[in-house]
């Protein structure tokens, strides 16, 4: 049995929408597992019937092999990290990070303790006596996580806690958060929109659409091999190229541009997805393209350009001399590209 | 430091304004100083006199109504006894209504919402028949508690709460639930503190409500060991001074002020809290 158990979670809000339906996923111990989707999949909809601040229409969840459903909040035993924190504004950040322990009887020699390590360990010590109206974005995320911490908790939620930050602030903390989960050991779920945090994140990455997990593995098991259309092009920057494409023989077409599968598939009309760095500019490529327009970003480039009607763009080093205008030339390997059915939208 | 013309122009006006407001009380207080021949022959005072001390020693000490036994200190008292009374639990009731309304989802709310809020249309004046009779019914007149009692509900305050119990973010609730708080725990450690400028400005405002009442206290007590100050102005000091004709107008000036002083110790004391509740809230 693993750690936290979900099983057939549905939710459906009073006025009728279905938020999360039939969503199974077991999550062990120790573990960091990312929710990633776009804005109203459910991720977050999810992460709070864990919490315990909705409540399951349908399913059950298991925490340390017992059922939770009818658990209030406050028994679970779970610590979460608001978007906004959620900081007491009229309680010091010692009391803050205090409150939850002296709501749970600990007496308050080992409250102090408690709170000063966490402090520490967070390089908070110096704000304590502050209210938060008081601290920066930065301080108040990590006075959020110490709050989190210092009841050590059976698990950690993160509801998006990082998109209140700037860019800069928001790899750091990004960093913090991994190390402090390896450090602790404590199971963890972390909500986000954002692809790249939920790459760097997560130890396994759970890809959620309209209330449905379209896939759930390890970082590289979904870039390397998505399984659906859907996951294809929201894991990825720049996102995938899908093309519409007939599949004969082992070859697909795209126009006039010709693919090797190196297989014997024949399928007809399918989807092609090609990432934009698996396609390799070479001065003896079989294919050749008009760059229409050029993106440098520093030691990468990204070219957009057409095959037939249908637009892609490709990544390479900024050290290949390219300019809008000029015709280049490429190889796409027949095994680095990812094939999806028209109509399920799933791989093939 | 120049003036531009028009800030003088502010100034005057403010300055005027100041006068208008101030004057009328510090002629009474000047008043207040004087014997009541002198006041008699020659109308308000504008400068302090010399019967200062005499006059309030009076007002303080002296045995008034039909069973000459209630003096003004007594009164004092009991207006005092009222008005904290329905102050306290006024803001004590309207925060918790105002708190069930908010945070307990249950299906009637917003039609009893209204309901509370509808009462505004029926103040005591309007209801004062049956609510006397209630009060009587219950054998509470002549007590502090029939004081008291039918003023407890105040359907402003339950709005101003609700008004903003709404403007707390969802989160705060959620974060103190995981942070293992019931809704009791709620109440005390966050609504209370968060709207503590609230509580302040409300109390100020029941406050004076519950002092100033006039028609109630005058209605429900015919026992004078429950007067209030401000029905005491009416009936204390009419009698004539020392079988002389004169009337003891040094001595009910006196009266005024004093009565005046509690409402205003309320306000100088609160009013920091106050004015912070009426223009910012801590969040």
């Amino acid at each position: 049995m693993s750690f936290l158990e979900l099983q057939n979670i549905t939710k459906i809000y009073p006025n009728g929408t279905k938020a999360v339906n039939e969503t199974s996923l077991n999550i062990e111990n120790g573990e960091f597992v990312v929710f990633v989707g776009p804005s109203g999949c459910g991720k977050s909809t999810l992460l709070r019937m864990i919490a315990g601040l909705e409540d399951i229409t349908n399913g059950e969840i298991s925490l340390d092999g017992n059922i939770i459903n009818q658990i209030d909040p406050s028994e679970r035993d779970v610590a979460m990290v608001f978007q906004n924190y959620a900081l007491y504004p009229h309680m010091s950040v010692f009391n803050n990070m205090a409150y939850g322990l002296k709501n749970r009887g600990i007496s308050k020699e080992e409250i102090n303790n408690k709170v000063n390590d966490v402090a520490k360990l967070l390089e908070i010590d110096q704000l304590l006596t502050r209210k938060p109206s008081m601290l920066s974005g930065g301080q108040r995320q990590r006075v959020a996580m110490g709050r989190a911490i210092v009841r050590n908790p059976k698990i950690f939620l993160f509801d998006e806690p990082l998109s209140n930050l700037d860019a800069k602030l928001r790899n750091q903390m990004r960093l913090e958060i991994k190390r402090l989960q390896r450090q602790m050991g404590v199971t963890s779920i972390f909500v986000t929109h954002d692809q790249t945090e939920a790459m760097t994140l997560g130890d396994r990455i759970v890809v959620i659409n309209n209330g449905v997990v379209e896939q759930v593995g390890t970082p590289k098991e979904i870039y390397s091999k998505p399984n659906t259309k859907f996951v294809a092009e929201f894991i990825g920057s720049p996102q995938m190229n899908l093309f519409n494409c007939k599949i004969e023989n082992g070859i697909a077409h795209i126009a006039d541009m010709k693919i090797n599968l190196n297989n014997s598939t024949n399928i007809g009309d399918a989807t092609l997805g090609i990432r934009p760095d698996d396609i390799l500019i070479s001065d003896n490529g079989k294919h050749s393209c008009v760059a229409n327009l050029v993106e440098y970003l520093g030691s990468d480039m990204i070219i957009y350009s057409k095959i037939g009607d249908q637009e892609f763009s490709c990544k390479l080093s900024s050290k290949i001399n390219l300019n809008a205008g000029d015709t280049f030339k490429f190889e796409i390997s027949g095994t680095s590209v990812h094939l999806f059915d028209n109509t399920t939208g799933s791989r093939v | 430091m120049k003036f531009k013309p028009l800030e003088i122009l502010t100034h005057i006006i403010l300055i005027l304004g100041v006068l208008l407001m101030v004057l009328p009380i510090w002629f009474s207080f000047a008043t207040s100083t004087h014997d009541n021949v002198s006041i008699m022959t020659e109308g308000m005072k504008f400068f302090l006199g010399e019967s200062f001390t005499y006059n309030y020693n009076e007002v303080l000490n002296e045995k008034g109504g039909w069973s000459e036994e209630v003096t003004a200190a007594r009164m004092f008292v009991n207006s005092f006894i009222m008005a904290l009374g329905i102050a306290t639990l006024k803001v004590v009731i309207s925060a918790m209504s105002a708190y069930a309304l908010v945070y307990f989802r249950f299906k009637l709310a917003v039609p009893i919402f209204w309901l509370i809020f509808i009462t505004l249309l029926v103040p005591l004046e309007v209801r004062i028949f049956p609510s006397y009779k209630i009060v009587s019914d219950l054998g509470l007149t002549n007590t502090y508690t029939g004081l008291i009692l039918p003023l407890v509900a105040s359907a402003t305050a339950t709005f101003f709460f609700r008004q903003f119990y709404k403007t707390i973010p969802d989160e705060l609730l959620e974060s103190a639930k995981l942070d293992g708080a019931n809704s009791w725990r709620f109440f005390i450690d966050f609504l209370l503190p968060l709207s503590k400028t609230m509580l302040a400005a409300m109390f100020i405002f029941m406050f004076v409500y519950g002092y100033s009442q006039y028609l109630w206290p005058l209605i429900m007590t015919t026992d004078e060991k429950y007067w209030t100050v401000v029905m005491g102005m009416k009936i204390i000091f009419t009698e004539n001074y020392e079988g002389v004709a004169l009337p003891r107008t040094g001595e009910r000036f006196a009266y005024i002020i004093l009565s005046m002083l509690p409402p205003v110790l309320v306000v100088v004391i609160l009013q920091r809290w106050f004015i912070k509740g009426l223009i910012q809230t801590e969040k």
